[in-house]
């Protein structure tokens, strides 16, 4: 298994700790991981990206310019991140925000309603694990129990008493996954 | 007990330099670095070591707070990236000349001038070739992991006190900004041995000790030379570290430094799969360079590809190694641009084996 991912949105939508969270619960899961922060200019008030590598062999390139799956959160990174995703690949984006559809035919595609349902919960900050739990429901690659064991990891103690609260999102994003393009 | 942990570049080799014993930090905040005075200061080892975390008013006060820490026999770290490692070289010029032991970090950024906050190895020349005036060197060591830049912190600085020369760490904003596993050392203690060349204190039956590096008599100015040199040969002989990927079988070779070096085996991994039997070397200690592995490995050669973040540097080393037995090219994006590894694969086929 190898899974390269490009997550990205608009800075304070939790893009960065997203590929955190992917990568420590990769760690827990005994895999090899690496994490890459954009962190130009753009990083102050726009978008911000990071790259994320799960894999079972040592990585060797942290910084790639094609992905299996990218994760784009806002208008601008599908813009730039739609044609990155390799043939075959995967392409999830959040509705909310969005002015058009992904053009591709040859990968797949699915959107989820995150901000919704985070505002449904009560809680927007948990909009980036209701994603996580879309995109772990169309690609298993981390057990839920590692997630939570890397949540651990990446909170500060103060904040532990919301991992119930990140579990049930993660559980919610996977329910609410939509597909929008399957390739057989 | 060994810890793994997910850590920033920055930020373990930061930790790094708590767990080696330093004893004092000294530095200036510049992008992509800053991670490493932010997690000195937020970690605060006064606490835990007595380790001394200093923010100078500039990048020439922090590299003469570390030329008076090493002059007292302590173990000083600075760090900075390309512009500051600019301001720093007088001082490194002095540090090397007064035969000091000192580490220094630079996490490359792209130039000339203020230039730009992305990735960039454009610093080669200046951290293997000197950098500031007179002809001393300094050990570089060149991480390609996360692992590499906290176990190069403890290597330089043995190294540091072992020839009494500064040490340079010679990252990148790569592998100072990515997150990887590291696993770390265990906490060292700090220094207590009091050296004989140290500054601290003349001792009633002793003679004062000075450390200086100004010698008015050429005559005197050429013993140090001469010793200093003797000592780089040393270096020479003992310190080269490199690693080498399939090279046993390879008709041709791409060689890269940190974080380049990555990116560069993903390209012969790619390569090999097309059935272009390819090797990599990967200096690990651009100086001293591993001038042998190239020489021996250079008869099996038909060609050589150096692949860097900048217009080409260590291509001239590669070419002085291997001394006209193969060719040497260089495929180099600068300014902040990163290859990727299918345009490092497309110049092996067009610089080498198209060439």
């Amino acid at each position: 298994m190898n899974e390269e991912i490009i997550i990205a949105g608009f800075g304070g939508q939790g893009v960065l700790s997203m590929g955190q969270i992917l990568c420590y619960s990769g760690v827990m899961q005994d895999k090899e991981v690496s994490w890459m922060p954009s962190y130009g200019p753009e990083m102050r008030g726009g978008t911000a990206n990071c790259t994320a590598i799960i894999s079972d062999e040592p990585i060797s390139s942290p910084v790639l310019n094609t992905f299996d799956t990218a994760i784009v959160l806002n208008q601008p990174s599908m813009d730039k991140f739609e044609d990155a995703v390799k043939p075959g690949g995967l392409l999830i984006y959040e509705e909310n925000g969005m002015t058009r559809k992904p053009k591709r035919t040859d990968i797949n595609i699915c959107s989820i309603a995150a901000y919704d349902e985070s505002v449904k919960m009560k809680n927007t900050k948990v909009f980036n694990m209701i994603v996580i739990g879309g995109f772990l429901k169309v690609k298993p690659i981390i057990e839920l129990e590692n997630v939570i064991k890397g949540l651990k990891k990446v909170l500060p103690d103060r904040y532990h008493h919301m991992i119930p609260l990140n579990e049930e999102a993660i559980k919610k994003g996977m329910n609410l996954i939509k597909e929008e393009n399957k390739l057989n | 007990m060994k810890e793994l942990r997910l850590m920033k570049g920055n930020e373990a080799l930061a930790e790094a330099a708590i767990r080696a014993g330093a004893d004092a930090y000294f530095g200036y905040p510049i992008t992509p670095q800053s991670e490493i005075i932010e997690y000195l200061m937020a970690e605060n080892p006064e606490e835990r070591t007595g380790m001394v975390v200093l923010q100078a008013e500039s990048e020439v006060a922090a590299i003469n707070m570390v030329y008076g820490a090493a002059g007292c026999g302590k173990r000083a770290i600075t760090s900075s990236s390309s512009p500051g490692i600019s301001l720093k070289q007088e001082g490194l010029s002095y540090i090397a000349g007064a035969e000091l032991p000192c580490v220094v970090v630079n996490v490359v950024r792209a130039g000339p001038g203020l230039g730009t906050i992305q990735p960039s190895q454009s610093d080669y020349f200046q951290a293997v070739k000197g950098g500031g005036h007179g002809d001393y060197k300094m050990i570089v060591l060149a991480p390609a992991t996360v692992q590499e830049s906290v176990d190069y912190v403890k290597l330089a600085f043995e190294l540091a006190f072992k020839y009494r020369n500064p040490i340079m760490i010679l990252s990148d904003g790569i592998i100072g900004q990515m997150m990887e596993k590291v696993e770390l050392f265990e906490q060292q203690p700090r220094l207590t041995e009091e050296f004989e060349w140290a500054t601290v204190g003349k001792k009633p039956n002793k003679d004062s000790v000075i450390v200086t590096s100004l010698q008015l008599q050429s005559e005197e100015q050429e013993k140090v030379n001469l010793r200093l040199q003797a000592k780089y040969r040393e270096i020479e002989k003992n310190e080269v570290l490199y690693e080498s990927y399939k090279c046993e079988d390879a008709e041709y070779l791409f060689t890269a430094f940190g974080s380049c070096a990555r990116i560069t085996r993903k390209a012969m991994e790619m390569a090999r799969e097309k059935g272009i039997k390819v090797g990599l070397l990967r200096p690990q200690t651009l100086y001293p360079f591993p001038v042998d592995a190239y020489r021996n490995l250079a008869g099996q050669l038909k060609g050589i590809l150096t692949v860097e973040m900048n217009a080409g540097q260590m291509v001239e080393d590669v070419r002085l190694a291997v001394n006209g037995q193969t060719k040497v090219e260089h495929f180099g994006r600068f300014g902040g641009m990163i290859p990727s590894p299918e345009e490092i694969l497309n110049a092996l086929e067009q610089k080498i084996i198209g060439g």
